[in-house]
């Protein structure tokens, strides 16, 4: 019966009229980039997807394109789209545009996530695809690729390893350092370089901050002091004295030597409940550009650069993962000034007494960007080794 | 003007009335963990001889999820979410009989995607009204499809209200009550409640609810009428019942409430995970509910309980099955199983099907004085998910693949 039905309606749609297929895309596509908060849009968008998703396997490339440049939701919308396409192509035609998807998928001038969806349809139509583009992707914009290529690295030296070629191996995990952003291939590269007898300097690859002025604590009562503007929120001088919580507090130089550049608040300033603590740092860029602030926390937390406040998280002990919150923003060429307000509650419980906080400077791939200071460092520490 | 005609008649022949058969939400089509029809098998999986009994099928699925799958019609719905920081959202498709894959449509997250690693981006189950599926993710991102695929709405209630999220995981389902789609988005930050029209999925209501972390999902409780029917929203600090269509509350019972195991209601009783478990008696006319009983002895543990036949059987924190009278909150039986247990077992017929997270699957025959596991089986991989149960099969949905076991 289904069957039967699935027949007709395919039957029915083929029949329709010539002009009924010929589709205006940017007309459609401007329909779905309106969709809005709230389901704003969502008739129109959904006339337009209709119209859209009937398209054939020439319309994939200007949908894909029409990604770079599409908000979040849209974009789902969009790729809704495409999808319907690509399969309905798949599994009626049996083929898809192998030579342009391919193409769209090296053109790093598209957005990463278009660029990847075009590459995982042309791998569903060609499966020598990855094999073919993956190698050359250890840089690529697109973190989803360069995940990717490092898997493909680990692979390789393993296999090295495995035959007895420690010296080849470790090339090639020192080749897939270079590309690694995520956390769990840099932890396993790190791991086996070290077996190999190299240093590798964990937080600078991350871009991790060290070095901080630290001051606190401040009442956090009742979880009231996330709006109290202490402060350093008035104005960081780094020679004031001020009032806290339980007596004058002061900015005090602190280093942390986790490799993940984790503050300890607990230890650095006073182990203690319903506390504010701030955490100060200059960054000095070569020059302007854009960059991503990517906080780590447990705690409520507001982050400032040179004095806009970028970003406020009141939530407390509610998990923690790295890179929980990214703050897009442009540095200043030479000193840029970052705070970073973290609150304590009074949780009694024994897993939330974590008070600390990570903090790392990037580009949008997670490559780290450095202090012109702290290359500096590295490199007369480099020169003395 | 012929595409409207071609349009309309398309409809007319889509359409079909909701089959009792179906497992339309997370705990089926009431949300009472129990099949309409059918029994669950004598065997399951792969027995401690290693003979495999009763799969029909098993399917790979890409990505992680805790959701329960979905069955509407021949259709099995199942929710995932890959990707390093699983941040892609997958809704996948399968054919009933023979487990071969219809459709899939991903989408990328539009909210956070940070969540305890025993939980999964794709945790809130996806929800049905017969014709379109309403897929949710711990992202609140919220996709409307049709049983082909086709895209009709598309909801980020993040992106709506960005902070409605916790970092620990977001896992409430949501319900189909008539033509609204009921969420509860409980979180420190933004947290409420919200029916949205099912046709557009534009907000009908929305509800402002307690400020804490929550993973309890809605459940129905049928009116006298259709304009009565109403959803139970179990918080930390207490449960209400709110009419469907408006989100009026009808009542409030101010009660610690746990903030993992769901409510059930059966024949207008409400059973909350409160003081251990409380009935409570939905009295439609009147602002309170009444307190039938409450018995520390019948506390569930993160599995939400089930009623079925005067009966109340919930699995308490150490993987005990306790079946109490679900009149009066006696215990009438205990028994031992294998756990631990995150997924809500299901029964039907009299028989019951429980699955440790690890993936142990154990059939109890229920009795009037005892239960006794009958049968037992491996499926070799974490299950999380609450199982489905239509026509007589079981779908489970283990950490890396799709099952369906039946009786031959």
């Amino acid at each position: 019966m289904r069957s039967s039905t699935a027949l007709l309606i395919g039957f029915l749609l083929f029949a329709l009229p010539s002009s009924l297929s010929a589709v205006d895309i940017p007309k459609e596509l401007a329909m779905l980039k309106a969709v809005g908060p709230e389901g704003a849009g969502t008739a129109a968008a959904r006339a337009a997807w209709s119209r859209l998703s009937q398209g054939d396997a020439a319309s994939l490339t200007a949908l894909l394109g029409a990604l770079d440049d599409a908000g979040p939701l849209a974009a789902n919308w969009i790729r809704a789209a495409i999808d319907t396409i690509a399969e309905r192509e798949l599994q009626h035609v049996g083929k898809l545009p192998v030579a342009p998807l391919e193409k769209f998928t090296l053109d790093t001038s598209h957005a990463p996530r278009a660029r990847r969806l075009a590459f995982e349809w042309l791998c569903r139509a060609d499966a020598k695809a990855a094999d073919r583009l993956i190698p050359g992707m250890l840089n690529d914009p697109g973190v989803e690729f360069r995940r990717d290529a490092v898997a493909r690295l680990l692979t390789e030296a393993e296999g090295l390893e495995a035959a007895s070629k420690g010296p080849a191996a470790a090339d090639v995990y020192r080749r897939a350092m270079s590309g690694a952003r995520d956390l769990d291939q840099v932890q396993k590269i790190v791991k086996k370089l070290e077996s190999f007898g190299d240093k590798v300097d964990v937080p600078a690859h991350f871009g991790y901050v060290l070095r901080w002025k630290l001051m606190g604590p401040f009442d956090n009562t009742d979880e009231q002091g996330f709006d109290v503007i202490y402060p350093p929120e008035q104005k960081v001088d780094f020679a004031a004295e001020c009032e806290g919580k339980s007596g004058a507090v002061k900015w005090i130089d602190h280093a942390t030597e986790d490799p993940y550049g984790k503050v300890d608040l607990n230890k650095a300033l006073l182990k203690a409940n319903s506390v504010v603590g701030y955490a100060a740092c200059e960054f000095v860029a070569d020059e302007a550009r854009p960059v991503e602030l990517r906080l780590t926390s447990m705690c409520a937390n507001k982050l400032w650069l040179n004095g806009e406040l970028l970003a406020q998280h009141k939530v407390y002990h509610a998990g923690a993962r790295m890179d929980q919150y990214i703050a897009r923003a442009n540095l200043n060429a030479g000193r840029n000034l970052i705070l970073l307000k973290i609150c304590q509650n009074n949780m009694k419980e024994e897993w939330a007494q974590d008070w600390d906080f990570q903090f790392r400077v990037c580009d949008k791939t997670g490559t780290a960007v450095l202090s012109r200071d702290r290359v500096a460092r590295a490199t007369e520490e480099a020169s003395a080794r | 003007m012929r595409r409207s005609l071609i349009c309309t008649t398309l409809l007319l022949m889509c359409v079909s009335p909701i089959r009792a058969a179906d497992w339309l939400h997370f705990r089926g089509s009431d949300n009472r963990s129990v099949a309409a029809d059918g029994h669950l098998p004598s065997a399951i999986a792969k027995d401690e001889a290693g003979t495999e009994h009763n799969v029909a099928w098993k399917v790979p699925v890409p990505g992680r999820a805790v959701a329960s799958p979905i069955v509407v019609r021949d259709n099995v719905i199942v929710t995932s979410a890959s990707g390093y920081s699983q941040d892609r959202l997958h809704v996948l498709c399968f054919d009933a009989t023979s487990g071969k894959l219809r459709w899939e449509r991903q989408f990328w997250a539009t909210g956070r995607t940070l969540c305890h690693p025993t939980s999964s981006v794709a945790a809130p189950s996806p929800a049905s009204d017969g014709r379109r599926i309403f897929a949710l993710f711990s992202s609140n991102d919220l996709a409307c499809l049709d049983l082909d695929g086709n895209l009709l709405w598309y909801r980020g209630l993040t992106h709506d209200y960005p902070t409605a999220a916790n970092d620990v995981g977001m896992s409430s389902s949501p319900v189909v009550v008539g033509d609204t789609v009921v969420v509860q988005v409980e979180t420190k930050g933004d947290s409420f409640a919200a029916g949205l029209y099912a046709n557009t999925g534009e907000t009908r209501w929305k509800i402002p609810r307690q400020a804490d972390m929550n993973w309890t999902s809605p459940a129905v409780l049928p009116g006298r009428t259709r304009g009565e029917d109403a959803v139970l929203l179990q918080s930390p600090g207490r449960i209400t019942a709110n009419n469907a269509r408006t989100g009026e509350q009808v009542w409030t019972y101010e009660v610690a409430c746990s903030s993992i195991p769901s409510p059930v209601a059966d024949g207008g009783i409400v059973f909350v995970p409160a003081a251990g478990l409380t009935a409570l008696r939905h009295q439609p006319d009147a602002k309170a509910a009444e307190v039938l009983w409450s018995s520390n002895a019948l506390a569930p543990g993160s599995a939400s309980a089930i009623v079925h036949q005067g009966r109340v059987y919930a699995i308490n924190g150490s993987g005990v099955l306790l079946c109490g009278d679900a009149t009066t909150g006696d215990v009438l039986w205990k028994l031992r199983l294998k756990g631990p247990f995150w997924a809500t077992p299901v029964i039907a017929g009299d028989r019951l099907l429980a699955v440790s997270q690890e993936g142990h699957a154990q059939i109890v025959q229920l009795g009037d004085k005892s239960g006794e596991i009958i049968a037992q089986g491996d499926l070799g991989e974490p299950v999380f998910g609450t199982p489905a149960v239509a026509d007589g099969a079981v779908y489970v949905r283990s950490d890396g693949h799709l099952w369906k076991i039946a009786e031959k």
